[in-house]
């Protein structure tokens, strides 16, 4: 199951929108071992295309550099499909080398833009990528790490 | 970050070359991040770590003796693919980094 908050699924949810028609890409990185997606960087999508996403290779690079230095790991890497389900395609899994990570597809086939209306929400939904298999998952989105659906003893410092 | 240069190699040694391995790839070194080797282009650095680490090559070069394309070689900030591959030349104390391409249809 990805738990993500709130804050990081509707940035995903509005870079998706916006970059509509081309697929948006990025990570929600946390810190190694948390499986708690944190921080939210958008990257830009070298190929800028409706069909293809890639991260730069320098912007890659950098990310990694970045995430390794602040013993960060990408637990959700994201994108958009524009014309299709949000469902991984050959080419995602063809791709995909981060067994770990969760790997959260959005389509703006229905609903690029956002019009305020009831039932204009994008599809979001989550993957596990492993050797070519993909297993969906269930998204529990919470408000907050801290007050999430977990009870949790709070140490205040 | 920037890593540390390497001392300065003495005569007769061979040269040491870090390398930073990707998630995906650990298993192959036993769970380690950076692994150490030597050779004076990529192409005889990537031997060199294969024998110490048996299987690696076959991730990152294909049949034709190519570089795959799902992964991205860096010698230090540069991406090999403008450097000449794996024909890359390499020094003592550059630092080489393996990341998976993060792409998609």
């Amino acid at each position: 199951m990805l738990r993500i908050d709130r804050a990081s699924y509707d940035a995903i949810v509005a870079h998706a929108r916006r970059d509509h028609p081309d697929e948006a890409c990025g990570v929600v990185a946390g810190p190694e071992g948390s499986d708690r997606p944190e921080r939210f960087i958008p990257m830009l999508n070298a190929a800028r295309s409706p069909t293809f996403y890639e991260f730069d290779s320098g912007d890659l690079l950098r990310l990694y550099r970045e995430m390794d230095d602040r013993d960060e790991v990408p637990v959700v890497v994201y994108h958009s499909h524009t014309a299709t389900e949000a469902y991984p395609s050959r080419t995602d899994i063809s791709y995909a080398s981060e067994p770990f990570a969760h790997y959260v597809l959005v389509s703006t086939r229905e609903h690029g833009e956002q019009t305020g209306l009831a039932g204009d929400d994008v599809e979001l939904r989550s993957f596990r990528i492993v050797d070519g298999q993909v297993t969906e998952e269930d998204v529990d989105v919470v408000e907050s790490y801290l007050f999430g659906h977990t009870p949790t003893t709070v140490v205040y410092d | 970050m920037l890593r540390e240069a390497s001392p300065t190699p003495t005569e007769g040694t061979t040269m040491a070359i870090e390398v930073r391995i990707p998630t995906i790839l650990r298993t192959h070194t036993g769970g380690n991040k950076i692994v150490s080797g030597s050779g004076s282009t990529l192409s005889a650095l990537v031997d060199d770590i294969d024998g110490q680490h048996p299987g690696i090559k076959g991730r990152l070069v294909t049949d034709e003796g190519k570089l795959h394309r799902f992964v991205n070689v860096y010698v230090n900030d540069e991406d090999v693919r403008f450097t000449g591959a794996l024909d890359t030349e390499l020094k003592d104390g550059d630092s080489v980094t393996i990341l998976p391409a993060v792409a998609g249809g």
